[in-house]
């Protein structure tokens, strides 16, 4: 491992400061995903600003009547928080979902979001990864594909020597929630306090695949917001997985559905395993807003949603296999949210 | 580069100077002494270095001595006084829930860690209703336990050693 300075500042300011002091300069929350990326050598910073005790470590109650998640809140007290199971069960659902209990205990809320894509080139740093290594290529075209993206990515098929080119997933399951759920995202940088919507932090590869999200260096993530959202009380998160417990999503679908009657009244779908981004499926919102609560109608709205999808070939039989899978599995996740409105 | 920390490490103190390199799995091992918790993968996979860290279950291999200054870490080692066996080791035993007993201290403590975490309700993947409080039926120690791994595939009986444990509380 690459030698490191280390720092604990007296708070987040100073932490902002002092990572934006030092362009080779990282933020330490919980560590699961950055302390193995120091041993791997996927990440080799000069100095090391540790802000887990920094940031807050409640969830408060916000006037309108959402939430307020500190940065510091582990994945494990979100998910076991009684206002988080009642009120936004799809967000629990999608916390327990994620890693281990173990993990669970460390990881935080503020990092969550921030950590890397688990693309076996990425953290292998022998092979081509433009987003490890920016013009390097990508190893990933061609080679094992079955963790990889098929929304977001151009229709042709990849140029694995060009430097644009990632096909690369986000691999957080909270993070498909919080797109749902149309969470705020808190940040402290150095010119000042903003907030952002959670849909606009993750970005696609676009000409730069190094960059998972738009914030700038020195960027820190200070509180998840949640804001109040009454259908959520009807949502859940649905992962499917090669396991049945403790390993990443193949595909995962995050939904929230209001039916009035046989008509679907308003509804929040996000995927997860399938994009750069944990991705909000607007298409099949608008598809589902306003018409039939059926079986038929979900599958619509999924293949719409999908139309635009290009399944990746690879040396494991590529993952086209997600394309049925994710279709199958947004239509079943709806309809066992109106099956629960009507028992 | 060095740092300097202090640790509690079953019921023990210990001021050091570390390079900031260093994880809490290599500092007890090596630098301590304590073998208790293992280095399975050392990437967080295994579990083999599960311990109680600051009143939770946590993985030793992924967390730098530096950034937990001030720590209370107890391993399998340190659950109960010297000479006496916790009853989640107790349990263990009457169930014979391992093998060769590599994975066993991080079984034990992630065993400990679970059974506190259901005793405030904290639910899991396995829970059906999330505004209930759990049980520890079969399904919920297995999942509960997942972070685990065990080559000797020792599953059939460390699900019920964690069962009895968790009923004698």
């Amino acid at each position: 491992m690459k030698p490191f300075a280390f720092a604990r500042p007296g708070s987040v300011a100073e932490a902002v400061r002092e990572v934006s002091a030092e362009p080779n300069a990282v933020f330490l929350g919980g560590g699961t995903n950055l302390v193995d990326h120091l041993k791997l050598g996927v990440a080799r910073p000069d100095l090391v600003v540790d802000v887990r005790t920094l940031t807050s470590r409640e969830t408060t109650d916000t006037a309108d009547g959402g939430l307020l998640v500190g940065a510091a809140v582990s994945n494990s007290e979100l998910a076991a928080d009684r206002r988080v199971r009642e009120h936004y069960p799809v967000l629990a659902q999608a916390l327990l979902a994620g890693a281990n209990g173990q993990l669970r205990n460390l990881a935080t809320v503020g990092g969550n979001p921030l950590q890397r894509t688990r693309c076996v080139y990425f953290q292998d740093v022998t092979t081509a990864c433009n987003k490890r290594e920016p013009g390097s290529g990508c190893a990933a075209v061609g080679g094992y594909t079955r963790y990889h993206a098929v929304l977001g990515v151009p229709a042709a098929l990849p140029d694995a020597t060009a430097a644009d080119t990632c096909i690369a997933t986000h691999p957080s399951d909270m993070a498909v929630a919080l797109a749902a759920l149309d969470a705020v995202v808190h940040v402290l940088g150095p010119q000042g306090a903003r907030t952002l919507p959670f849909r606009e932090l993750h970005r696609l590869p676009g000409d730069d695949p190094s960059r998972d999200t738009v914030l700038g260096h020195g960027d820190l993530v200070t509180a998840i917001e949640l804001p109040p959202l009454p259908m959520a009380a009807r949502s859940t998160y649905r992962k499917v997985r090669d396991r049945a417990s403790y390993a990443f999503a193949l595909v995962s679908v995050a939904a929230a559905l209001d039916v009035d009657g046989d008509t679907v009244r308003d509804v929040r779908l996000a995927l997860g395993g399938v994009a750069h981004v944990p991705w909000r499926a607007t298409r099949a919102e608008e598809v589902l807003r306003g018409g039939p609560a059926t079986e038929h109608a979900f599958r619509a709205a999924a293949e719409a949603e999908l139309a635009a999808a290009q399944p990746q070939p690879g040396v494991d039989g590529g993952n086209g296999f997600k394309i049925p899978l994710l279709t199958r599995t947004i239509t079943a996740t709806l309809r066992d949210l109106t099956e629960g409105a009507t028992s | 580069m060095d740092a300097d920390i202090r640790l509690t490490v079953d019921g023990e103190l210990h001021e050091l100077t570390v390079d900031t390199r260093t994880t809490l799995l290599d500092l007890l091992r090596e630098r301590l002494g304590n073998t208790s918790p293992k280095k399975g993968c050392d990437h967080g996979q295994c579990g083999a270095c599960t311990v109680i860290l600051d009143g939770e279950r946590a993985l030793l291999c992924l967390a730098l001595a530096v950034a937990h200054d001030g720590a209370e870490i107890t391993t399998a080692n340190g659950l109960a006084p010297e000479g006496e066996l916790h009853p989640v080791q107790q349990a263990f035993l009457d169930h014979d829930a391992f093998q060769c007993g590599y994975c066993t201290p991080g079984q034990v403590c992630s065993a400990v860690g679970l059974l506190s975490e259901v005793d405030r309700g904290w639910p899991s993947h396995a829970t059906a209703d999330l505004t209930s409080d759990p049980e520890l039926s079969d399904a919920e120690v297995s999942e509960r336990m997942s972070g685990n791994l065990c080559r000797c595939a020792a599953y059939a009986t460390i699900t019920p050693a964690v069962q009895q444990a968790g009923g004698a509380r």
